[in-house]
């Protein structure tokens, strides 16, 4: 049996309730990144941050660039973080302090910055349709290998360049220099 | 609410508010990194908005959003190997700690 668009008796969305549950769990992981003092606990609340943005993808109507944020980013980007958290963690780091001493300035940047965007969105009259278009994936497909396969080819040559630049930068220093240090 | 460009924008805009935030205020250079790819996300969420909510730019937004996800993924990667080389040579994560072009 199909379920209706909106739930019975209420006339709420069920896409405005995704939409909102999603966003509450992406703002809050989000501020918890930002915050927590343990930078493993940040690690992890990156990947639900990321998976929650993956989810409202979707719901914008994109699945592709949602299955891709889930493999890149969650798959990708995310063990990349955790590993080098692993490898920068010292026991005799200070766990305390985790913020500058300039963090009021910049929760002050930070809160001008939010204002003046929500203000801006808010006043500007958008050209937009009222509801949201599904992109098929063939068309994005036919977009990426046509118009856009110049671009796709330079990421492909840029991709390769990054990974063996930081093959580069993150060997050891002994093994560079080719002396052999105990 | 999710039939509206502006709760998009305005939910991209928070979140890049709080990269921001993160970005000048931590003192690990991971969780820098992480801020930054927090504002990459953003920057990528109102993209993608701008595509489903505008009919010219539909599948351009599609198009564009995958390769920022791949520059993301390049930049992430040089970045981490960035910190992890500093990290060899200064035994801290920590950027507050990283003065020796200062003295």
């Amino acid at each position: 049996m199909p379920i209706g668009d909106s739930i019975p008796w209420t006339g709420i969305r069920w896409d405005d309730i995704l939409f909102v549950a999603l966003a509450a769990v992406l703002l809050v992981s989000a501020v918890l990144v930002v915050t927590l003092r343990d930078i493993i606990r940040c690690g992890l609340a990156l990947i639900v941050s990321f998976a929650s943005l993956a989810g409202i993808y979707a719901l914008l109507g994109d699945p592709l660039v949602a299955a891709a944020q889930v493999l890149v980013y969650i798959g990708a980007i995310s063990v990349l973080i955790l590993f080098a958290i692993m490898m920068t963690q010292t026991k005799n780091a200070p766990t305390r302090l985790v913020f500058q001493t300039q963090t009021l300035f910049a929760g002050v940047a930070a809160a001008v910055i939010a204002g003046v965007i929500t203000v801006t969105v808010l006043a500007t009259t958008w050209p937009a349709v009222g509801s949201r278009l599904v992109t098929a994936t063939s068309d994005v497909a036919h977009k990426l290998f046509g118009d856009y396969v110049l671009p796709f080819e330079v990421v492909s040559v840029l991709l390769t360049a990054a990974v063996v630049g930081a093959v580069y930068l993150a060997r050891r220093e002994s093994a560079r220099s080719g002396e052999d240090r105990p | 609410m999710s039939n509206s460009l502006d709760s998009y924008l305005v939910l991209s805009g928070l979140l890049f508010a709080v990269g921001v935030f993160g970005f000048l205020a931590r003192r690990n250079a991971i969780s820098m990194l992480m801020s930054i790819e927090l504002m990459v996300n953003a920057v990528n969420l109102s993209i993608l908005a701008f595509g489903a909510f505008v009919a010219p730019l539909r599948t351009h937004a599609a198009v564009i959003a995958l390769l920022v996800i791949a520059v993301a993924a390049a930049e992430a990667t040089v970045g981490l190997a960035i910190v992890i080389a500093i990290f060899r040579n200064k035994k801290t994560p920590l950027v507050d700690e990283y003065d020796s072009m200062r003295e």
